[in-house]
């Protein structure tokens, strides 16, 4: 889906709005962390509902949508997660719940609103945001400048090229749970053997809190201070990380890493977020309690088959989209305001 | 292979897509070779259409990382069938044979820890540069950055801990040291390596499909040049009269 069709003018890109697909899964042997969406799930659901190819890019964005004009005769438009649109067009101005695929035409002025739970949601765009692949994928790292639309964040002014796609019936979706009190399952290690068992049973047991100190590399959690057997047990000869990893540097706070973590990493890992939950991590808000569960890695498995058929259901349920126009737009959100990106989660070499 | 780092393999789930198969916990130059060995077996293996569901290999100081798709392959499977691969059923190889020599111009501004080392190390300057350059370094493993090479071991005098406080901004090309390790910064970052000299060759491409000058396994040799000899060589890259590659040497 390379042929554009048109683009959309962003005319506000909220604090951090980003081209996102699955990302770089072959490229951690170079130094390349895989970048893509923190939430690979709305990501398929949103696509699904467009009739997209699973993996077409999106506008990822923290706490706040994007603002934009449609530059593109047709096309349609849904967020995945709890974010609100509005629309000024010549028809007057209408507002769309979440997980409802919307029409748009040329000179409709859209604006994402404020994600209502959590702080990351998507746009997806039938026909995919259409930014040329680099490497693979489409993905911003701004890290290293790769992908996205010049492997930044979007700004006011950028055109950002939206794939020609056939229109589909208008779908939506039921509000897709979230589940933010479940505790977040966990496969202990590489490095549990650097802890107690009394040190692994409080990280168990014990919440965390979520700190400011959040962003696409990692999240900064707060809680009973996790001690090594040992100071010297603090470091490791770096090895291998993932997105997932939750790493216990000295200071005992724990770190886990997300999309755009680095690939190697000094600091042990006393166990590592499953794939069913990471989605759901990745998404909390500064400030929520968050606590962690242990199961094997055949539990993993089936978590995962699980979560796999989930999504598949809830494809399977969607339903012709009744564009309600007077929706209340909330006005209370949840004013967890996140300063921005912060350099805590990662290594300096 | 050594049969003591035979029994000091583990595996170690790292979540439910990656397996690390670790050879020690330290460096040593034996569990080096060990995950050469078994990164090359599952290259060969791979190429022969097994091993399905791989994404990634990823080598590192003393471990071998496995990304794998699980909707594709179980992690009881995928460690099963490396288990088969790890063992040292064949000879040792010696895969890999790519060498890199590469120009470096040391010192004055682009070397801004020179002196120190000098210093240091009770040595001069040209002895300094001698160590550095004559050896073969091995390219351990890539990360921090994308194409940022961890590259050892450098002569045991240069060894020095990393600085205290980080520098905000090193420069692209710069060339550091740093403990047993030496290395090129890809792009400008922070860095608390020493940084005593500067590679006018770019180490990321990001355009093509292979994105980093280096490979795993490569091996580096530093070739000293003149500020002006270095001043050339940059020019005659940035106008693409000078290929990247034109620095590989095949042994």
């Amino acid at each position: 889906m390379t042929a554009t069709d048109g683009h959309i003018r962003i005319s506000a890109a909220g604090p951090l709005t980003t081209v996102q697909d699955f990302g770089r899964l072959h490229l951690r042997r170079l130094g390349i962390p895989s970048a893509g969406t923190l939430c690979p799930d709305w990501l398929q659901l949103g696509n699904a509902l467009l009739g997209n190819p699973a993996d077409a890019a999106a506008l990822e964005f923290r706490l706040m949508g994007p603002s934009f004009t449609v530059e593109v005769d047709d096309m349609q438009a849904v967020v995945a997660g709890p974010a609100e649109l509005r629309i000024d067009g010549a028809d007057g101005a209408r507002r769309i719940k979440p997980w409802t695929v919307v029409k748009l035409s040329r000179g409709d002025d859209v604006t994402v609103g404020s994600v209502s739970r959590g702080t990351v949601a998507l746009l997806c765009v039938s026909g995919g945001v259409a930014t040329p692949p680099v490497l693979g994928s489409r993905a911003t790292y701004s890290r290293a400048g790769l992908g996205g639309l010049q492997g930044r964040s979007l700004q006011i002014g950028d055109l950002v090229p939206i794939g020609s796609a056939i229109p589909k019936d208008t779908l939506s979706l039921p509000d897709v749970d979230d589940p933010t009190d479940q505790p977040i399952r966990v496969i202990l290690g590489p490095q549990a053997d650097h802890f107690s068992n009394e040190q692994i049973g409080i990280f168990l047991s014990e919440s965390f809190f979520v700190t400011t100190n959040v962003d696409r590399m990692g999240m900064r959690l707060e809680g009973p201070k996790l001690k090594h057997r040992t100071a010297a047990l603090s470091e490791i000869v770096s090895d291998g990380i993932v997105p997932g990893a939750v790493q216990v540097p000295g200071t005992g706070n724990p770190i886990v890493l997300l999309a755009d973590g680095q690939t190697v990493g000094g600091y042990p890992k006393i166990a590592t977020v499953i794939s069913a939950d990471l989605p759901r991590l990745g998404r909390l808000a500064p400030g929520t309690l968050v606590s962690f569960s242990a199961v094997t890695v055949r539990e993993a498995e089936d978590a995962l088959e699980r979560h796999q058929t989930w999504l598949r259901t809830m494809i399977a349920s969607a339903g012709s989209a009744i564009e309600i126009g007077d929706v209340d737009l909330r006005l209370l959100y949840e004013t967890n305001l996140v300063s921005g990106a912060v350099n805590g989660t990662e290594e300096t070499e | 292979m050594n049969g003591r780092i035979v029994s000091d393999m583990r595996f170690l789930s790292l979540g439910d897509r990656a397996l690390t198969v670790e050879y020690a916990s330290g460096f040593d130059p034996q569990a080096r070779k060990a995950v050469i060995a078994l990164d090359e077996a599952i290259r060969e293996a791979r190429e022969a259409g097994s091993l399905s569901g791989i994404l990634d290999v990823a080598p590192t100081f003393r471990s071998l990382t496995v990304h794998y798709d699980p909707l594709q392959i179980n992690q009881a499977s995928l460690k099963a069938s490396l288990m088969d691969l790890a063992r040292p059923s064949s000879s040792e190889r010696e895969p890999n044979t790519t060498l890199w020599r590469l120009p470096v111009c040391y010192g004055g501004s682009f070397g801004p820890d020179l002196p120190d080392l000098v210093a240091d190390t009770g040595l001069s300057e040209a002895d300094v540069i001698e160590l550095h350059s004559s050896i073969e370094v091995s390219v351990h493993m890539l990360g921090f950055l994308p194409g940022f090479a961890f590259m050892g071991d450098i002569a045991e005098p240069l060894r020095k801990p990393r600085r205290q406080e980080p520098r905000l901004r090193v420069p692209p090309g710069s060339v550091a040291v740093a403990d047993r390790l030496t290395a090129i910064y890809p792009w400008e970052s922070p860095g608390g390596w020493h940084l005593i000299g500067a590679c006018p060759v770019p180490l990321f491409f990001a355009e093509e499909a292979k994105p980093t000058l280096f490979e795993p396994g490569d091996r580096v040799r530093f070739e000293p040049v003149t500020k002006s000899q270095f001043e050339g060589l940059k020019q005659q890259l940035n106008r693409a009269e000078l290929s990247p590659q034109s620095f590989r040497k095949t042994k």
